[in-house]
């Protein structure tokens, strides 16, 4: 993608990023030069099925990659136009957290089992803000409140496991907003929840981002969830970015064929009694992906260029770019 | 949890009657012990008849049981065969080991925990092998040879210490046997909190606490290691019981006056109201660590309550 460096910086700007993990079976290159940005206020969702490399950008942006196995092999992560790979470590982690945090899938998990939330919230102030105990206890209280969890102030001490699902979800987002971030990235934030409670951690989620003015990178496999809440979305395969484009316009008309694959496989109403489509095969093997289009054995539009060929991503229309040989003809059979 | 200690020390009782029981049928089993007393000569028949009668030694087994944990009860926990009362051999005994315990633990927690988080934050690298490569070497030799070793290197050959335990048996003089005592439990220490810091360093809250932005030692200290002690935890609670009765061989070793010293005596001359009195007393001992670990179990992880 284009960067134009006399415009105001940009608040996130991934550029050219490369990782790869060192397994048994070889080097797996988890992520293959992937370009993104996010401004402020903006939300960005990053759509792909597992093992597209979506969650794997998120954490080389946030620096929580495992390495090993994990390593950072190329690219820039620019917050505010500053690299945050070269920068120091101590620097980094006094970003991470307060300028930018990240909200987990499972919170059961990713809550400390035998530490009480208020203790986790009031630990954000405490490291960063270097406020004292008590002050910081209340100021939990608050974020508890804020994000509407019933009787607060009593529940300050329990324990994560003493939460519903989706109240432990809303603590997971009181403590990444605690510091209020300029960024924040949310990896399949409603994923382990139920349907219901969904809607209203999505609800939460995007009104607090208003009210922050935040930058918000949504990271999902659900369509639903990104058609209501993200301003553009970025498509994944293969540790690449095979489509970007302004959510509604996606939406409208694909340009990569398989995105067309995702929208066709979500079961719709008026459908109802046909066999729902899917994309034929499996994602490929990160040790091994194939020669030309990484999506061409799977594709249903797949000529001999496709096998020799990686595609570039090509520029589509004003913010819209998509990485087919065939673009034009998946755009024109909407 | 009030209801809980209740029912727990409520089960206790049939473990306790059992092991007892199990303790005095097997020293009843060891031999005569009239026979015992009069050491190689053989007894007059009257005077053995007579003090098989005061003894309720002509009574049956089960009587026999009964009537000793009567006494039991009253505190009274019969005479030795030296003519000294059992419980003051015990008012002696056991202040001896459990200074001797509470040195090996202290070594087994503070140098079992911080050898199993060093190798456990850098598992794969060279201090993790050696740690391992060491435990594995402290495991395999029997506490019989390293103790006798190190008694001969440290304490004879470079003199750096007592060989022998005077009988007050002081802490000073009590290190190197404390460290012998220790060795098996530390290795078993090391690995498991090793184990246990390898496991939880990847799981999810860890890399929310990274993400968090905290610093590195406050990541370790209060969410890594708060979660990975549990277990050790428990290990070492339950390891009290053993340690206070497992000593025979260290005590014998370092010739310290003990509970261990205590018991090997009284079975080697066949000295049932020592063997059972200690023996009882350690069964007590032991239930009550137990109970002990599964009460700090609950306080040490919120998610588990008792009712």
């Amino acid at each position: 993608m284009e960067h134009q460096r006399d415009q105001p910086v940009t608040l996130l700007d991934v550029r050219d990023l490369q990782v790869e993990f060192h397994t048994r079976d070889g080097v797996a290159k988890a992520v293959n030069g992937v370009n993104y940005s996010v401004d402020p206020g903006e939300t960005l969702a990053v759509l792909g099925e597992s093992g597209s490399g979506k969650s794997v950008t998120a954490q080389a942006v946030m620096g929580i990659l495992d390495s090993p196995p994990g390593r950072i092999t190329g690219g820039q992560v620019l917050f505010r136009g500053e690299d945050l790979l070269t920068m120091g470590a101590e620097t980094r982690r006094r970003i991470r957290g307060a300028k930018m945090s990240m909200i987990f899938q499972d919170a059961l998990s990713a809550l400390n089992p035998v530490m009480s939330v208020g203790a986790q919230l009031a630990e954000m102030y405490e490291v960063h803000d270097g406020m004292t105990r008590k002050d910081s206890r209340a100021k939990a209280v608050q974020l508890m409140d804020r994000v509407r969890i019933p009787a607060a102030k009593d529940r300050v001490g329990d324990y994560p496991h003493q939460f519903s699902g989706g109240m432990r979800q809303r603590i997971m987002i009181a403590m990444a907003l605690a510091l209020e971030p300029d960024l924040v990235i949310a990896d399949e934030p409603t994923t382990a929840l139920d349907v219901t409670v969904q809607a209203q951690v999505m609800d939460l989620l995007a009104e607090l981002q208003r009210e922050y003015n935040m930058g918000l990178i949504l990271i999902t496999h659900d369509l639903g969830v990104v058609a209501d809440v993200a301003d553009k979305i970025a498509v994944m395969y293969a540790g690449r970015i095979v489509e970007t484009a302004p959510v509604h316009e996606l939406y409208a008309a694909p340009a990569h064929p398989y995105t067309r694959g995702l929208l066709d496989s979500i079961p719709r109403l008026d459908q109802k009694g046909r066999q729902l489509y899917a994309i034929k095969g499996l994602p490929p093997n990160l040790t091994a992906i194939p020669p030309g289009c990484p999506f061409n054995p799977r594709c249903p539009m797949a000529q001999d260029i496709c096998r020799t060929d990686r595609p570039p991503l090509f520029a589509v229309a004003h913010g819209r770019a998509s990485a087919c040989h065939f673009w034009k003809e998946t755009l024109d059979e909407r | 949890m009030g209801r809980y200690v209740i029912r727990r020390l409520l089960q206790m009782i049939p473990v306790f009657i059992g092991s007892t029981f199990l303790i005095f049928f097997m020293v009843y089993a060891l031999g005569d012990p009239v026979a015992a007393l009069f050491g190689d000569k053989a007894p007059d028949p009257a005077t053995a008849a007579r003090i098989r009668k005061e003894l309720y030694l002509d009574e049956p087994l089960w009587k026999q049981y009964l009537h000793y944990m009567g006494q039991i009860l009253t505190g009274d926990f019969g005479t030795a065969f030296n003519g000294q009362k059992v419980t003051e051999l015990m008012a002696s005994a056991f202040p001896v080991t459990l200074r001797l315990t509470l040195v090996a633990l202290l070594f087994e927690v503070v140098v079992g925990i911080v050898l199993g988080v060093l190798s456990g934050l850098r598992r794969g690298r060279s201090v993790d092998t050696t740690v391992l490569l060491l435990t594995l070497i402290v495991v395999s030799i029997p506490t019989f040879v390293s103790g006798y070793v190190l008694q001969f290197l440290i304490g004879v050959k470079w003199g750096a210490v007592t060989p022998a335990v005077s009988p007050y048996a002081p802490f000073d003089e009590l290190i190197l046997p404390g460290v012998v005592l220790a060795l098996t439990s530390l290795a078993y220490v090391t690995r498991l909190t090793r184990t246990t810091i390898a496991e939880n360093s990847r799981a999810d809250y860890i890399r929310t606490a990274v993400a968090k932005g905290l610093p590195r030692h406050r990541v370790v200290t209060r969410h890594l290691l708060r979660n990975s002690l549990i277990p050790v935890v428990t290990f070492i609670g339950t390891d009290v019981g053993a340690l206070m009765g497992g000593a025979i061989v260290t005590e014998r070793i370092f010739n310290i006056h003990g509970v261990g010293y205590q018991l090997y005596q009284g079975i080697l001359r066949q000295n049932s109201p020592t063997v059972v009195g200690f023996v009882t007393i350690l069964v007590i001992v032991f239930l009550l660590a137990n109970l002990l670990v599964d009460l700090l179990y609950a306080v040490l992880d919120p998610r588990i309550r008792y009712a």
